[in-house]
């Protein structure tokens, strides 16, 4: 279908609009982080000269190289737990016939749609009582669980796309189920694990209430959970501020920026999907 | 795991197991795959739930022993002028977060619904959803700059002469909590365009044709062609947005911590408060119940609009 020059013109200045909109207050945040200290505060202003050193401010004095590393810790060990468990429950739902399958079903349902602002009170005493509060297995755990429902689905689904055919032939053949799992499934779903393994890591990076309630020592904390205890600290240090908000924040967007195409099909699917 | 997780519910609904070939015979060992995830599930989240219900049933501080109060504390809920205010605030919010994102993006739809094929759409999608991955933290510093009283929006104002207009958005009774709300407008927006351009893709350009044949116009087409067709993309959109403005929490513990006053608490908040400052655990568990109930019954509210899927 053709569309004329005018409704193409308009359709390029709406879609400019909103992406100006979009890109506004994250342009700001690097505007600022590139503002020398003590130069103009909050506003939209040309900095007089390009300030780097406020990242290393931030990365050494603010203590964020250490959140950093936290963060990355928690990220990795939530991505590789969830994938495994949900790799396995997830076979088990596309592949297997059991009793209380439905049920169960039900309860992995009922843990996507649980938020955590609901439990998290009484997981901060459970947690507290086991005395792994300030640890970070009181993040792994925790944001593990929350991931599941989502990983189970996400490889339930996609492991009923699979040719039935193929399984059913290595199931003649003797394959066991094991074998069916980790030597023809698994292979098959790389692309479909990277996907997930990256809407995961985005979770669990950006998550903020639970490190927040799980941890009160410096030693455990995480990139947000840093950043806002900077801005309790240094409200009037915009830069430093803006510098540290931009680290946490660039990691993710450069990964989205080169597979941007994944996280949104990614988020898409996720949603209409399951 | 900000706003995608309640959605993710409408996917496949169970069935009776589909035979699969000649295997009448019941596989037990589907327990072992499932128990290590089970085990996760049900330690770090489905027992910690029921505790929180069991809780909400007790006066709890957090130390000394709890006193059985039954219903007590919903009851004391629905009493309370701070509790009142607070699901208030949420309601506002669900205007801001979820109303307004899906309404603008809906008009944009339309009259962007032929661009579908446009050159550079990828990297206007990419720009649109970037919000969606950034850091609900850096979110609400990146805002609480612009809302500053020499920030952006007042620059702004100044600039068209409208000085009387300027004020420190974030610490005026008047305008903080819309002002909370409409950085859940920004984040929310780009979702629901990405997410109905890619439903109107999806529609049978017959469709459109015949429509036109007919001699619609661009009205017509959009309520007999186009909202039709995104029927499923509008349900998804609102379910996250409406879930994510219901359990708004970091935006506004960065921005407000539900001030000035408490003209910006949300549940979220209040239960925080409660459990970790105040020493009203009990209460604070029956603020974060009702909210699980709350996102439960709009999942399956907004879940019945949508068109039935096949099992994946």
């Amino acid at each position: 279908m053709r569309i004329s020059r005018a409704e193409a013109v308009l359709n390029y200045v709406l879609l400019g609009v909103f992406a100006v909109a979009a890109l506004t207050p994250l342009v700001g945040v690097l505007l600022a982080a590139v503002t020398p200290q003590g130069e103009g505060r909050y506003g939209f202003q040309l900095p007089s000269r390009i300030a780097l050193g406020n990242f290393a401010t931030a990365w050494r004095d603010g203590g964020f190289s250490h959140y950093l590393l936290s963060s990355a810790l928690v990220v990795l060990g939530v991505v590789a737990l969830t994938t495994v468990l949900s790799v396995l429950a997830g076979f088990a739902f596309a592949t297997l016939r059991f009793p209380g399958r439905r049920v169960l079903f039900y309860v992995f349902l009922l843990g996507l749609m649980v938020p955590l602002e609901s439990f998290v009170i009484p997981l901060y005493y459970t947690l507290r009582g086991w005395g792994l509060t300030d640890t970070y297995w009181s993040l792994l755990f925790p944001q593990t669980a929350q991931s599941l429902a989502f990983g189970t689905f996400w490889m339930r689904t996609t492991f009923r796309a699979f040719p039935v055919s193929v399984l059913e032939a290595a199931r003649l053949d003797g394959a066991a189920d094991r074998v069916l799992l980790w030597r023809i499934l698994v292979p098959s779903a790389r692309p479909a694990l990277t996907t997930m393994g990256l809407l995961i890591a985005l979770w669990t990076w950006n998550e903020f209430l639970l490190p927040l309630v799980m941890i009160s020592s410096e030693t455990w904390r995480t990139a947000p959970l840093g950043l806002a205890f900077f801005q309790g600290q240094f409200t009037t240090q915009t830069s430093l501020l803006a510098a540290a908000a931009t680290i946490i924040a660039l990691p993710i967007v450069v990964l989205y920026l080169f597979l941007q195409r994944r996280f949104i099909a990614g988020m898409l699917a996720g949603a209409v999907k399951g | 795991m900000a706003t995608v997780t309640p959605a993710r519910a409408h996917g496949p609904r169970p069935r009776a197991p589909r035979p699969r070939g000649p295997r009448p015979r019941r596989q037990w060992k589907a327990y072992l795959y499932l128990a290590p995830a089970l085990a996760v599930l049900g330690t770090f989240l489905l027992y910690p739930f029921a505790q929180s219900i069991w809780i909400s049933l007790f006066d709890w501080n957090g130390l000394s022993l709890a006193t059985w109060t039954g219903l007590g504390n919903y009851r004391d809920m629905a009493g309370d002028p701070v509790v009142r205010a607070a699901f208030g605030h949420a309601l506002v919010l669900i205007a801001f977060f979820a109303v307004l994102p899906v309404v603008l993006a809906l008009l944009l739809t339309a009259v962007m619904g032929r661009a579908v094929r446009m050159r550079g759409l990828g990297f206007f999608r990419a720009v649109l959803f970037l919000p969606q991955v950034v850091a609900s933290v850096v979110v609400a510093t990146s805002w609480l700059a612009l809302y500053a009283p020499d920030g952006l929006v007042n620059q702004l104002l100044r600039l068209v002469g409208l000085e009387v207009a300027t004020r420190a958005w974030l610490g005026d009774f008047g305008t903080a909590l819309p002002a909370v709300g409409l950085v859940g407008s920004w984040v929310g927006i780009g979702l629901c365009l990405v997410l109905f351009l890619s439903g109107v893709a999806q529609i049978d350009r017959e469709l459109y044709e015949a429509a036109r044949l007919e001699g619609a116009g661009l009205f017509r087409e959009f309520f007999a062609v186009t909202l039709p067709g995104l029927r499923g993309q509008i349900a998804v959109a609102l379910t996250l947005t409406v879930v994510a403005a219901l359990k708004t929490f970091d935006l506004v513990y960065v921005t407000t911590s539900g001030g000035p006053g408490t003209s910006t608490t949300v549940p979220a908040l209040l239960a925080y408060d409660r459990a970790f400052r105040t020493g009203q655990v009990g209460s604070a568990c029956a603020i974060g119940v009702t909210l699980a109930v709350l996102i439960l019954l709009v999942t399956l509210l907004v879940s019945r609009v949508q068109p039935a899927e096949e099992d994946a």
